[in-house]
């Protein structure tokens, strides 16, 4: 475990598991806080008693995941779950994601803070739709990685063939999205080949264990440090505390780029130009702020700055837009209104919105595009022109995903009915 | 791009927590901070400082008080709420079993606990909070891990573990009818370890029941109960005294002390590093049944 002091200096990757159950998904995700001791023995004779209640003759580990009563009774998991556990290297955040109902909502709602996406197939069935429609996903949603987990090796004999054909068949799909850094690895989550320690019945596999590539996959440039943005989140006006008399701080979390202390900046929607006095990150004065931090920004001129606003550079802004045309996955049940007039939430503004057109829905069965069929429903995807009542400060997506991302809320309810990416 | 240009895990769950504190800063009109003086509720308090600097922390700190503390954790509050400059409400379960709110349960495993719910409830209601802050941790235990950062509430204070809203990237949905309000758990993805590893690297000065002290305790179906003049005792349990810490604070009858030599932070972290037992694997409160978090939860407790 953690040794003295090394927390000082510990990276933190948030990924995301797909896979449904029969994949085993459950079971590596057990396995991954078994074989790294992040389970405890209160949890593991729980489980046990529980894997007994069921007439299991092993502990189940799958069971470790499931934390719902009905999913216990089910045995189904029906919402993301969050798992965590650590190496010295690193700390591992896992939103762990239904592979079958709702499989598009929640993988959705996991993937969208993922740094990682982990893809798990059935060696003894290769890639399948399932296995598609997962990628497909990750890649919407633009998770910068991708490791596809061969599991249920020990049930093909540990075979290399097997592997070889699993892999040149997910490369020949995955090269048409949008997927920067995929990697495979041959595994058997119920024996623990390959997951954290080197299995001994797959000599010809010389790649690392999942849980190597996890600890040392590169993600400190998964970031976007080229465009700054920072939406203001709460102003802070302390006024009666000595010093701060004066004092006005744009608080909020930097969402890209890198912002210096006396650099220019420019505000928007207003457009006044103003440059950067001090950057405070909590109670200390800091010369620099780059994502994901949490600062307040002091202006050397006084302006009238409020929630929704947002702070960026005179040579680098977001395009300033009331239309908008976007990926959008349907969340509720409720099937979405064309010319319907929903709330929408976009980095720290509210504004409403009406659905102007529906361009087409995405058949993610087959991946290709539905002209026709234009009524969107739970855990579709389509690509939609929304109009909206003010104008918002947005990014491509694919280059910016906090100023590229919005969701829609719907005003009766307040439900969130619906995540968006920008195109 | 330079190495230079990333957070350690720990900044990143902070600027992360601080984030969530100032957006229910900026959703809710009447929020407070539910203060137990356990370690998750003092980090809180610790990142609501910071979160607002230089202004005041713009909500209360709420304690839930069941009358059956440890008298270091009620010294340990009041000094606390200085230190960070915060206002402090008190809600008591006391006044709530005067009330005729809630029975006192009876018997050797009475507990305030579970009454707590009522008086929570009840507080919320008469302050008019929209928002009540908490500590939970979703590593802490199997109903948490799919708690939302922002987690709704009904007009009841009823949690519908199977109707929640999507949370995605950094947008969090507090919309709500009148009467409805929000609980919101900004260390949701902090581990025990983190918390730990926080406090010291802030160096947070922490109730001194979490160090190592020498205490009358009783045993009890395996775990070590602190002695209270509140705590029943069967006619066969037998007082001794300990070299004990506590691992969290609640209620004195149902929170466990472990037996541990740990007298800084850092012994902690060694001993947190070691453990092989959750933290609420020392509550009583939880042990009640398979599912008695969600159960609690669903009824509205923190």
């Amino acid at each position: 475990m953690t040794t003295k002091n090394s927390y000082l200096d510990m990276e933190l990757l948030r990924f995301t598991t797909a896979g449904s159950v029969d994949d085993g998904k459950s079971t590596l995700i057990g396995r991954l806080l078994f074989d790294s001791k992040s389970i405890f023995e209160d949890q593991l004779d729980a489980v046990k008693k529980s894997s007994e209640k069921k007439g299991l003759v092993d502990v189940d580990l799958a069971l470790l995941t499931d934390g719902l009563k009905s999913e216990r009774e089910q045995g189904i998991t029906i919402d993301v779950a969050y798992r965590y556990f650590a190496t010295p290297k690193r700390k591992f955040i896992i939103a762990d994601t239904p592979g079958h109902i709702q499989y598009t909502r929640n993988m959705v709602t996991g993937a969208s803070t993922a740094n990682l996406a982990l893809i798990l197939v059935d060696a003894r069935q290769g890639v399948i739709e399932q296995t598609k429609r997962h990628s497909y996903i990750a890649s919407l949603l633009k998770i910068p990685h991708l490791v596809l987990c061969v599991n249920k090796m020990d049930l093909v004999d540990y075979s290399e063939e097997v592997y070889e054909q699993i892999v040149a068949d997910f490369k020949g799909f995955v090269a048409k999205m949008d997927i920067k850094d995929v990697r495979y690895v041959p595994i058997s989550a119920l024996n623990g080949d390959n997951v954290v320690t080197r299995s001994k019945n797959m000599d010809w596999y010389n790649g690392s264990t999942l849980l190597h590539l996890l600890e040392n996959i590169y993600i400190a440039s998964d970031y976007n440090h080229l465009d700054p943005r920072l939406p203001v989140q709460y102003v802070l006006r302390p006024q009666k505390i000595e010093g701060f008399h004066d004092y006005r701080g744009f608080s909020g979390r930097i969402g890209s780029g890198i912002f210096r202390v006396g650099e220019d900046v420019t505000i928007l929607p207003s457009g006044f130009s103003s440059k950067i006095k001090s950057i405070y990150a909590y109670d200390k004065l800091v010369e620099e702020a780059f994502p994901p931090m949490s600062v307040a920004i002091e202006l050397e001129d006084d302006l009238d700055i409020g929630r929704g606003d947002m702070i960026v550079k005179p040579n680098n802004q977001p395009q300033v837009t009331q239309d908008i045309d976007c990926m959008l996955c349907w969340f509720s049940d409720r099937p979405m209104q064309l010319g319907g007039k929903y709330a929408l939430r976009h980095s720290t503004a509210e504004v409403r919105t009406m659905v102007k057109e529906v361009v087409y829905k995405m058949d993610i069965n087959n991946l290709v595009r539905d002209e026709d069929d234009r009524d969107v429903k739970m855990n579709d995807i389509c690509r939609v022109k929304l109009r909206t009542t003010k104008p918002l400060f947005i990014d491509d997506y694919k280059k910016n995903r906090f100023t590229g991302s919005l969701v829609l809320i719907d005003e009766a309810t307040n439900n969130t009915v619906a995540a968006g990416m920008i195109h | 791009m330079m190495d230079k240009y990333y957070i350690t895990h720990l900044r990143e769950l902070e600027s992360e927590a601080v984030y969530i504190l100032r957006e229910v800063a900026a959703q809710f009109e009447n929020p407070a901070l539910l203060f137990s003086g356990g370690k998750d509720s003092i980090v809180l308090g610790w990142l609501s400082r910071k979160a607002f600097f230089p202004s005041k922390i713009p909500y209360p700190l709420m304690h839930v008080d069941t009358g059956h503390n440890f008298d270091e954790t009620i010294e340990y509050r009041d000094e606390f709420v200085k230190t960070i400059n915060a206002r402090l409400i008190v809600a008591s379960v006391q006044e709530s079993i005067d009330k005729g709110r809630v029975a006192e349960e009876h018997g050797k495993h009475a507990s305030r606990n579970a009454l707590q719910t009522t008086t929570l409830l009840d507080a919320l209601e008469e302050h008019k909070f929209d928002c009540a802050i908490g500590g939970a941790r979703r590593d802490e235990e199997k109903a948490r891990a799919k708690e939302r950062f922002f987690s709704h509430r009904d007009e009841f204070g009823q949690w519908d573990p199977k109707n929640q809203r999507p949370e995605l990237w950094n947008i969090f949905n507090g919309k709500k009818n009148m009467g409805e309000h929000f609980r919101v758990f900004p260390l949701s993805n902090w581990t025990e370890m983190d918390v730990w590893q926080y406090i010291a690297i802030e160096n947070i000065p922490i109730p001194s029941i979490y160090f190592s002290h020498k205490r009358k305790v009783i045993e009890r179906d395996g775990l070590l109960l602190a002695f209270s003049p509140y705590l029943n005792l069967d006619e066969d349990e037998q007082i001794e005294e300990r070299i004990v810490r506590c691992r969290t604070v609640g209620d004195m009858t149902c929170t466990g002390v472990w037996e541990s030599k740990a007298e800084s932070i850092e012994d902690i972290i060694q001993e947190v590093a070691a453990t092989r037992v959750t933290e609420r694997g020392g509550r009583v409160d939880d042990k009640r049944s398979e599912t008695a978090m969600e159960d609690r939860k669903v009824k509205g407790y923190f």
